[in-house]
């Protein structure tokens, strides 16, 4: 029986309605709980000794002296650990002929980029171990650095990796089409380099852990700040050498993480390692300064692009050269590939052409390691796509939107296939640009727009459609040999009294699993979402599941809830049937209780059914199965990925004496297929528009020529903050997946994804009158200057 | 991180903050406000330090007046500068300027005297006072001196305060009937320090203008005050241009530091002419 | 050095209502202490260098960057945490207000937020959303966008003028 969401008035109708999210009370009050703030018995503190210098030999380690502070208890180097813990590669067997040399937890002997650790010093206080950490003296002989990306590949530079022959870890390159032929016949060819900056997450809770080593039961239990507990469960049992049940891992309240918090970090095995040798709980709370050298970077991308377009601004061809360097490690267990390879994946995405080339070219250099961050791939992949489209619109002096309507896929055109290989179910970016222009009165805009000029007022409408990649399949990690689950499970229970728990194999991190969660069962099975409890992120009770990454959690994690909570429900309508010598096919669950179908007429309560089933099941008919607990496991196999769509636009107003953009207003229209709350999808857009608009205008990372770090710190790496950022106009087109009974896609990236084109749009097109245009990222005052030529030196 | 300091004392008087910093043999470090010694401090900057809690020092804090100058003590907190009726009518660029100092929580603790004491080049207050020509004072067990805003600010976070003595204050005059005070900073976002700002004062005896992140110290810029004193903005932008050395660094470089210096200028200026300040 | 000087500080304070005493190192900032010597872990350490406001606490009656305040600082002072506000119930419509408008992902921001936005509340009128923005200028959240926590605090501000002007 499928759920007829079409039918506002239908019976137990949760799903799509804006219900509150069980656990913002909590949080509201202070009452969160984060990794740091547990305390256990006899805990101590590690705190890591980071390397200076982007590549050095490490000679000797000194810590006579640190060993001497009080409190300091115990100091390990990167031969103390790798006695007990074993090296990582990360590497997967479908990205052919991606490498990357063994990584230990802390470096053995030889440090490759600024902020690797280099040892740890346990305390018991984090401040006592800062102290020693600081008397640790570490005997470096430099090495020469890989810093510059484009020269990681020249004969003269040295090689990062002696091992691994030379600094070129992974490459790829996609043709379709005949694109040379395209390029020679184009009407307008128009071609432009993009960058985008070093980004990292910057989440507001650090990186955290604390495990617990229990010899008498030889059991692990790691509190973790972590988007994928069962992904830890398995590596902290392969690497440390247990048997996967004897690791628990448990993620409570999580403080954002948005990529940064999905990946196996050095230090955070490190924690477990030393944990199993002290037999003792220990803490790692990663500090700030330690966040900007040590948590994951991305988006160091440099791009050649060009495409080709008829006289009627149909899109003929696209040619993208993508070069991106990966820091010294393929970043485990995910590889640091996947960025690249999206772009690849990407570029082109909305539209309908037929000539496409892309190459992306990855390598090493002595950085903090690249990995994925929230929307991987997509705001380059994007920014390059509409940045090059609206340059071949300006050229062909075509309105923006115009070039788009012809060139986007049409609605009806689906299934079909990208020039890129990409395989989508069913889009909407037609229909999607209507909302838009509808929403945000582009007409108007555009008058406001020339009028102003005439003032002297350079506003500026950048338009942005998207393509995004959701609910992936084994296809994305499994099949390259990751032990990284696509499939997600849910255990739904009934309790005595009639109330509900799931257990789920996905994870909170505020985005509102939870609350999304409530309200599938709740619908499933028929009671309302307060009734349903919901327990994540505990690997020893919840089924086994990939957690949260790549906007999987609704999709997956949620399609299983429901055939979970639609199973329990058969259960317990067999029951109910012999209790009530009726026709199972005849009653229904709404609101709690047994129901006539057809009339609504109350038969009986959860709660009686309940009481049978415990505690009276002898007056029960023999036989009659009677389990009010059922598990359902999901995973999509008609596509590698659910893709999704939209289309963002952004109005800012650029002052050209200094070179400052102020955003007025943004909008974005968002096709995630099912909508299941949509105050939350709303909220998730808003808060990745945001990071995005964080990526165009504010946030980089700066190295030195010798692959120093420059600005680790929150004064000199600027996040977006509430005084800079606009109103954000949000719309919906829904075009639900078909693969699943639920139909969502994921919403968690979209945000991200298309934000910094549109702005670099708006800017350009603000700048467009006076000749100028910019394409690298952050789009800063000064950059903004240069581009206006207002800079002589 | 986590800061580590050599030991703490809170001082209950101008002379028993005075005494302490006698006896810590040089290591002794003034705490006031604490918005950017604890920072440092965190930051593992500064380690170590023998800290002089003066933030309880009722005598240093709040505001006077005199027949023709205010009298602000050194622990009179941003937040207080920017809402003191007496400041606000006679020496408006202190609490224009407190808007663009950091965020509210910040101005609810940082003193005016930390911030002058601290000297950071991108701050706002060493700008303003060497704009308004004001006159610092400190204090050491052998006495007081006055220090003159131009000879206060010697490179970036130093100071003429030396070793044992304590900023107690400072002093402004009164602005006159005519005067105008304007100040200008572009900042990245609200609150951070200014990537360049200019402070403009016209009073009857001629104009003063101000700069600050632009070089090691604020900088009165002469030149620039003589071309507006005739009357020659364009030419005030030109010799300001040429009277500053800034820094380059992640967020700005020294061209665009320059030429923002210019842009600040130009619009303090339209801001007194039009009346707007 | 000398007897002037401690690296050890007997406080003593009000926390939330309570009389607390404590013996803190000088190093020591406000919200460690809180934390740790007080299990009160509503606010939190992010940055720890004034910047993302996470920290921020209500100190004799104005909002302050815990980290930026040694708790040797404290001695004789009237704190406030989230904790306490929440059990007195001074901000249970703002609370409100953020549960309903879903102005929290991850939480972790919202502790600082809402003591931040207490100030602001406390003073007089209704704040146009720029100085909302303005006021939070310095507390960082990277999950929601600001926005639902602008029309938040906008919403509570009306209420509460409303419901002084009735
Ligand atoms: C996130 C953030 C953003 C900020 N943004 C800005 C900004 O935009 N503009 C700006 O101007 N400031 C900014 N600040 C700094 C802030 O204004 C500080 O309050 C100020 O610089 C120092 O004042 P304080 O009272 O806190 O001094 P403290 O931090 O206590 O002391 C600073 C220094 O001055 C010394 N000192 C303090 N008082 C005295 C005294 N009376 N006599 C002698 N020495 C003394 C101390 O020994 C120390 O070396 C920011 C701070 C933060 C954390
Ligand atoms: S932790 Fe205090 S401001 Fe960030
Ligand atoms: S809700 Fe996560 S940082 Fe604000």
């Amino acid at each position: 029986m499928s759920i007829q969401f079409g039918n506002p008035d239908r019976p137990n109708s949760y799903i799509g309605k804006t219900v509150p999210r069980p656990n913002a009370r909590r949080l509201v009050q202070g009452r969160g709980v984060y990794v740091d703030d547990i305390v256990l018995p006899r805990m101590a503190h590690v705190v890591f000794v980071r390397s200076p210098f982007a590549h050095a030999k490490i000679n000797r380690i000194d810590a006579e002296e640190a060993m001497s502070v009080k409190g300091v208890l115990r100091v390990f180097t990167g031969k103390d650990i790798a006695e007990v813990c074993t090296p990582w590669v990360a590497v997967l067997a479908h990205l052919k002929g991606l490498k990357s040399p063994p990584e230990h937890a802390i470096a053995v002997d030889r440090a490759c980029w600024v902020g690797e650790p280099v040892a740890a010093v346990v305390a018991t206080s984090r401040a006592a171990a800062e102290d020693g950490a600081a008397l640790i003296d570490v005997d470096y002989e430099q090495l020469d650095p890989v810093a510059d990306m484009m020269s990681a590949l020249d004969p003269q530079t040295p090689v990062l990796h002696p091992d691994m022959g030379d600094n070129l870890a992974f490459e790829r390159q996609h043709e379709q089409g005949d694109v040379e032929e395209a390029f020679r016949t184009a009407h307008k060819v128009v071609s432009a380099r993009f960058v985008t900056g070093r980004h990292t997450g910057v989440t507001l809770e650090p990186r955290s852990i604390l495990v617990d080593w229990n010899p008498a039961e030889e059991q692990m239990t790691a509190w973790h700040a972590t988007q994928a507990p069962h992904m830890i469960q398995t590596v902290l049992a392969k690497h440390l050498d247990l048997p996967e049940s004897r690791v628990r891992v448990i993620c409570e309240d999580v403080g954002g993480s948005y990529g940064i918090k999905v990946h196996v970090y050095p230090d955070e095995v490190a924690t477990a390692a030393i944990a199993k040798i002290m037999k003792r709980p220990m803490k790692f709370i990663a500090d700030r300064l330690e966040s900007f050298s040590s948590d994951i970077h991305a988006r160091d991308h440099e791009i050649e692009a060009k495409i080709a377009v008829g006289e009627d601004g149909k899109i003929l061809a696209m040619d993208v050269d993508d070069w991106t360097a990966i820091g010294a490690y393929s970043v485990y267990p995910r590889t640091s590939a996947i960025e690249g390879n999206q772009v690849v994946n990407l570029c082109g995405g909305p539209y309908d052409f037929a000539n496409y080339r892309a190459k992306t070219t990855v390598v090493f250099q002595n950085k903090t390691p690249t990995c994925q961050y929230r929307a991987v791939g997509h705001p380059i992949a994007v920014a390059i796509t509409e940045g090059l489209v609206d340059m071949a619109a300006a050229e062909l002096g075509m309105d923006p939107v115009e070039i788009r309507r012809r060139n986007m896929f049409k609605d009806d055109a689906y299934p079909v296939t990208s020039p890129a290989n990409m395989r989508f179910e069913g889009l909407s970016h037609h229909a999607s640009l209507d909302k838009l222009l509808e929403l945000m009165d582009y007409e108007a805009l555009r008058s406001e727009q020339a009028e102003l000029r005439k003032k002297g007022i350079h506003r500026g409408i950048g338009i942005a459609s998207f393509i995004e990649l959701t609910n992936p399949s084994p296809f994305m990690y499994g099949i390259g040999g990751a032990r990284i689950s696509a499939q997600d499970g849910c255990t739904v229970r009934m309790d005595p009294d009639g109330s509900v728990v799931a257990l789920s194999g996905v994870t909170e991190q505020g985005q509102g699993t939870e609350a999304m969660l409530s309200q599938v069962v709740a619908e499933g099975l028929g009671v309302s979402p307060a009734r349903v409890r919901i327990i994540t992120g505990d690997t020893q009770v919840t089924p086994y599941g990939g957690g949260t990454w790549a906007s999987r959690g609704a999709g997956i994690g949620g399609e299983a809830a429901l055939q979970a909570a639609r199973a329990l429900r058969d259960s317990i309508l067999e029951v109910a049937a012999a209790m009530l010598q009726a026709d199972q096919t005849k009653l229904d669950i709404r609101d709690g209780a047994i129901v006539d179908a057809a009339s609504g007429e109350a038969r009986m309560p959860l709660e009686e059914l309940g009481r049978i089933v415990y505690f009276r099941g002898d007056t029960l008919p023999k036989g009659l199965p009677r389990e009010l607990v059922q598990t359902r496991h999901y995973i999509t196999s008609d596509y590698p990925f659910a893709f999704t769509n939209g289309v963002q636009a952004s109005y800012l107003e650029v002052d050209t004496q200094t070179g400052i953009v102020r955003l007025l207003k943004h909008w974005c229209v968002e096709d995630c297929g099912r909508v299941i709350n949509p105050l939350l999808v709303d909220e998730q857009i808003r808060g990745g528009i945001v990071q995005g608009l964080g990526g165009a205008l504010f946030e980089e990372i700066h190295y030195d020529a010798d692959g120093q770090l420059l600005n680790g710190s929150m004064a000199d790496y600027l996040v977006p903050m509430a005084a800079e950022m606009p109103d954000m106009i949000i719309g919906h087109v829904e075009t639900p997946t078909q693969e699943s009974l639920l139909g969502a896609k994921g919403a968690g990236e979209a945000g991200t994804a298309g934000s910094p084109a549109a702005v670099m749009n708006a800017i350009n097109d603000a700048l467009r009158p006076m000749g100028a245009q910019v394409t690298e990222m952050p789009f800063t005052p000064e950059r903004i200057l240069r581009a206006l030529g207002s800079l002589k030196d | 991180m986590k800061a580590s300091a050599g030991g703490y004392a809170r001082a209950s008087s101008l002379r028993d903050a005075l005494e302490m910093l006698a006896a810590s043999d040089g290591s002794g470090r003034v705490l006031a406000g604490g918005q950017s010694l604890i920072a440092a401090m965190n930051l593992r900057l500064s380690a170590g330090d023998f800290l002089i809690d003066i933030s309880r020092v009722g005598e240093l804090a709040g505001v006077s007046e005199t027949a023709d100058s205010l009298r602000i003590g050194a622990l009179t907190p941003h937040a207080e500068i920017g809402r003191n009726p007496l400041i606000r009518h006679h020496a408006t660029l202190l609490s224009q300027a407190v808007e663009f100092i950091a965020h509210a929580a910040i101005r609810n603790r940082g003193t005016i005297g930390g911030a002058l004491a601290h000297a950071d080049p991108a701050a706002e207050f060493p700008a303003c006072v060497l704009a308004l020509g004001a006159t610092l004072h400190v204090e050491g067990l052998n006495g007081t001196r006055d220090i003159r805003a131009e000879d206060f600010f010697q490179d970036i976070f130093e100071t003429a305060i030396e070793d044992g003595e304590i900023l107690t204050g400072l002093s402004v005059p009164k602005a006159g009937a005519d005067e105008r005070q304007v100040i200008e900073e572009v900042a990245r976002r609200s609150g951070d320090y200014a990537l360049a700002g200019v402070c403009l004062v016209k009073r009857t005896g001629g104009h003063r203008v101000s700069l600050f992140s632009v070089g090691p110290k604020p900088i009165l810029a002469k030149n620039a005050m003589a071309a507006l004193d005739r009357g020659d903005v364009e030419g005030a932008v030109e010799a300001l241009k040429a009277e500053i050395d800034p820094p380059s660094d992640t967020q700005a470089s020294a061209a665009y530091r320059r030429h923002l210096a210019g842009v600040l200028l130009r619009r303090a200026a339209a801001r007194i002419e039009g009346g707007n300040a | 050095m000398n007897e002037m000087f401690r690296d050890k500080i007997d406080i003593s304070l009000t926390v939330n209502g309570e009389p607390v005493e404590g013996r803190v190192p000088a190093g020591q900032h406000l919200v460690d202490f809180l934390r740790g010597a007080l299990g009160l872990t509503g606010a939190h350490a992010s940055c720890e260098h004034g910047v993302c406001g996470a920290c921020t606490i209500k100190v004799n009656g104005e909002a302050v960057r815990g980290c930026l305040m040694l708790a040797a600082q404290a001695d004789g002072a009237d704190i406030w945490t989230v904790e306490g506000l929440s059990d007195q119930g001074t901000i249970k419509d703002l609370q409100d207000a953020f549960v309903a408008r879903n102005a929290l992902q991850c939480g972790f921001c919202t502790p600082g937020m809402l003591v931040a936005i207490d100030e602001l509340l406390g003073k007089e009128g209704v704040p146009s959303r720029a100085e909302i923005r303005e006021h939070l200028s310095g507390n960082y959240c990277r999950c929601t966008g600001y926005e639902a926590i602008v029309d938040a605090v906008e919403t509570v501000a009306r209420a509460r003028a409303q419901k002084g002007a009735a």
